[in-house]
């Protein structure tokens, strides 16, 4: 079993650099989900954890696994993928939810449909 | 000393993780909405997974990114689940 201070100082600085960076960026987009005032504003504040932390994090864990064991790792790249393949879908199905509720209330802050058009269910894409 | 680096950044993007989750925890709890709510779940479970990951780097365990991906796959399905039981009122039609 390998152990975490095998890792050698040429190694250890990119692991540390990657892991606070990510980190930093990923707090950052949550302290956004705190500040942002409007629901449609902070549908993209998280969105910075879930692309550019993600990343970094990925990044730093595949570089450790691969000195310690001394052998080529891209586990790391199937979360990184699935990731970024999957936040886009999911934001967009929730800020489309959250328009069809807002205009169902008749809400301000949304623009409405034409005149004549009423929101319904059936007609929201997918 | 290149261990003692390793450890207390670790243990610096552990904290940070931490705090994340802890806002975007607060977002769950205080949202005025159910979007805001869903909202602060999705980024609470990214937070999750990413602090599992650290995790996985400290203790030098690969069993830790199979959690991490797990995580990602149920927690995209939960969130989809949930956006489509806002715009329908039930999830599978």
């Amino acid at each position: 079993m390998t152990h975490l201070t095998d890792l050698p100082l040429w190694a250890a600085i990119p692991v540390c650099i990657l892991l606070l960076a990510g980190s930093a960026v990923t707090l950052v987009g949550s302290i956004g989900l705190i500040r942002l005032k409007t629901f449609y504003g902070r549908l993209h504040a998280p969105t910075l954890g879930s692309s550019a932390g993600t990343v970094l994090i990925c990044l730093a864990s595949m570089i450790t696994f691969a000195v310690l064991q001394n052998r080529w790792i891209f586990h790391e790249v199937l979360i990184i993928v699935f990731i970024v393949l999957t936040t886009p879908v999911t934001l967009m199905l929730l800020g489309q939810a959250a328009l069809y509720r807002d205009r169902i209330e008749d809400s301000e802050v949304v623009p409405r449909k034409a005149a004549g058009e009423t929101p319904s269910p059936s007609e929201a894409d997918i | 000393m290149n261990e003692l680096l390793v450890i207390w950044s670790i243990l610096a993007s552990q904290i940070l993780l931490g705090l994340a989750m802890a806002c975007a925890l607060f977002r769950v709890i205080r949202g005025p909405r159910a979007q805001d709510r869903i909202l602060g779940l999705d980024a609470l479970y990214i937070n999750a997974m990413l602090l599992l990951l650290t995790f996985g780097i400290r203790t030098a365990n690969s069993i830790y990114f199979e959690a991490a991906l797990i995580i990602a796959l149920l927690g995209f399905v939960s969130s989809i689940a949930f956006a489509k039981f806002l715009m329908r009122g039930e999830v599978i039609e």
